[in-house]
């Protein structure tokens, strides 16, 4: 069993705080780490992987510290977000040199290429590959010692579906292997799909740890404003009002526009087109317009 | 301390790209040039001197050195392909070691050979004088690949300050201020080329046991922090 904790973690490039005073465990089977562009994520992700010092607090891999421990990688894999990777070799050129560097040899190379179905592939060098070949190759260098902890930056960026899909098994079927696996996205619907459980990291703080249902309430289960331009704002507003869905709506005639506030957000989501469509009335703008919640929203009309 | 794996790589990636272009353009400059200076003048100990300490002493083994040196991890940081060497139960050192290796190995052939090859052309070794400046190439290689690797592994403008090192600093204010010639490679070097020429054409500003210690400490000591600052090596996401 396999446990990275993360105590008490900060970490700030000079004035910036990037992660602030996080703490989370993370145990056996597939986590996500959820959280908008710019959260954080992969600076968490980077101090999980040994490759960034904390400012302050520690992260740990069954009780032995990450940073400056290079023996700390015969149990982690890796598969960074960047795409640099020594492009004028082959595929499998590549894997066997990672797998060397663990002083393992071909076989292992060989089934790690096997495990990712890159072995029609593999004596092509890699900078004729496409987005999802280079991830797999990623993928395969990352597994071909076998870690019981396997590190995922925005391991779906760029994929199309089947590529998705295919790696969506594979890190499932990690999972179920009992090995700790944990990949980062700002996608909800990707989260959903592969994570028994969720960390949210918003604006560098941990927002929200659970499973997924319990995420999603928090998500949703709570005031959301919204600015709204219409053709017709009294009309628009006096047929919301009537719903229990919105708690006020205030018309702000300098600005010409509505600013409402939605308590049931999956309700108003669907009443507000519904509404406008049955009286007629053309909508301008929809937008969230309070700016902490703006992240958060973008989740939402992901999935 | 020494990674076969590590080695290859960098090997690949140093004769792989444009870089080996470069690499082997100077070198051919100077045969070209030898050549050519035999051709007209014909055999002169004076002006194979001349050439061998101005132009490939002086000029093409920091060249080539600067081109090895951070491009043996230079590239690496920069692209972030580093990640996979530094991901693994591999001590840092050893990456750093093995990459002084290939670099130190590279500049000697594309600088060391065609200083001897060059030599052999204008003067066949008369006087000894092919045969210092390669010492003397050899073992300015040795010093610019520590000095370039560690640049390589400390700052992002690598190639930029090592020209500037390289071609202002010892060219230069070398031949301006002679405080500076102390704190030269190619000093150093001719201190150890002085030593095997013996005669007249070949003098250092340095003498030759303050040469050899200098060339040790400064190799030793730009290995050991580069080893140190790759342990620290933070490598920023994309955010």
């Amino acid at each position: 069993m396999t446990t990275l904790q993360i105590d008490h973690v900060s970490r700030w490039f000079g004035n910036v705080v990037a992660v602030n005073d996080i703490t989370m465990t993370i145990g056996p089977g597939v986590t996500g780490l959820l959280g908008p562009n710019g959260a954080g994520k992969s600076t968490l992700i980077n101090m999980m992987g040994g490759f960034l010092a904390p400012s302050t607090g520690t992260v740990t891999l069954d009780g032995q510290q990450v940073w400056r421990n290079e023996s700390i990688y015969q149990h982690i894999g890796i598969v960074p977000e960047r795409e640099a990777m020594y492009d004028f070799l082959t595929g499998r050129e590549f894997v066997v040199a990672n797998a060397e560097l663990h002083g393992l040899g071909a076989k292992a190379a060989q089934k790690a290429l096997a495990t990712v179905e890159m072995e029609y592939a593999q004596d092509r060098k890699i900078q004729t590959y496409s987005k999802g070949m280079r991830q797999r190759v990623k993928m395969a260098s990352a597994l071909v010692h076998n870690p019981s902890l396997l590190l995922l930056d925005e391991p779906f960026n760029g994929m199309d579906p089947r590529q998705r899909m295919q790696l969506m098994d594979l890190l499932r079927r990690m999972g179920d292997e009992g090995r700790t696996v944990l990949f980062s996205s700002h996608i909800l619907e990707e989260v959903e799909q592969l994570a028994w459980h969720i960390e949210v990291v918003v604006a560098g703080r941990h927002a929200a740890s659970g499973d997924f249902r319990k995420i999603r309430r928090l998500m949703t289960d709570r005031p959301h404003r919204y600015l709204v331009r219409s053709s017709d704002d009294r009309t628009l507003a006096a047929a919301l009002i009537a719903d229990p869905s919105t708690s006020g709506i205030e018309v702000d005639l300098a600005e010409g526009a509505l600013h409402i506030q939605a308590v049931d957000f999956g309700r108003f989501t669907t009443l507000l087109p519904r509404v406008a469509r049955d009286h007629g009335i053309r909508l301008l703008t929809v937008s969230p317009s309070d700016e902490s919640l703006e992240s958060v929203f973008s989740y939402l009309v992901a999935a | 301390m020494y990674d076969p794996t590590v080695a290859r790589l960098t090997y690949r990636a140093l004769l792989g790209r444009r870089r080996a272009l470069i690499l082997g353009a100077l070198p051919l400059l100077l045969i070209g040039i030898a050549v050519v200076v035999r051709g007209l003048a014909g055999a002169d100990d004076q002006t194979a001197s001349d050439l061998l300490g101005g132009l490939a002493l002086a000029t093409m083994v920091p060249i080539i050195g600067v081109i090895a040196g951070t491009g043996a991890i230079g590239p690496e940081i920069d692209d972030g392909s580093v990640v996979y060497l530094l991901s693994k139960p591999v001590k840092r050192p050893t990456i750093i070691f093995t990459k002084l290796i290939v670099a130190i190995a590279v500049t000697m052939v594309f600088s060391a050979l065609p200083t001897f090859v060059a030599g052999l052309i204008l003067n066949g070794n008369g006087q000894q004088i092919a045969v210092a400046y390669t010492v003397a190439a050899l073992v300015a290689s040795i010093a610019y690949a520590a000095i370039f690797l560690l640049l390589g592994t400390v700052s992002r403008h690598a190639v930029v300050f090592g020209l500037v090192y390289a071609l202002v600093w010892e060219a230069l204010f070398g031949s301006l201020v002679s405080g500076a010639r102390t704190l030269s490679v190619q000093q150093w070097a001719l201190a150890v080329a002085q030593k095997v020429a013996g005669g007249e054409m070949v003098r250092s500003d340095v003498a030759l046991p303050t040469a050899t210690v200098l060339l040790a400490v400064v190799t030793v000591l730009a290995t050991w922090y580069a080893g140190q600052k790759l342990r620290t090596l933070t490598l920023a996401g994309e955010e």
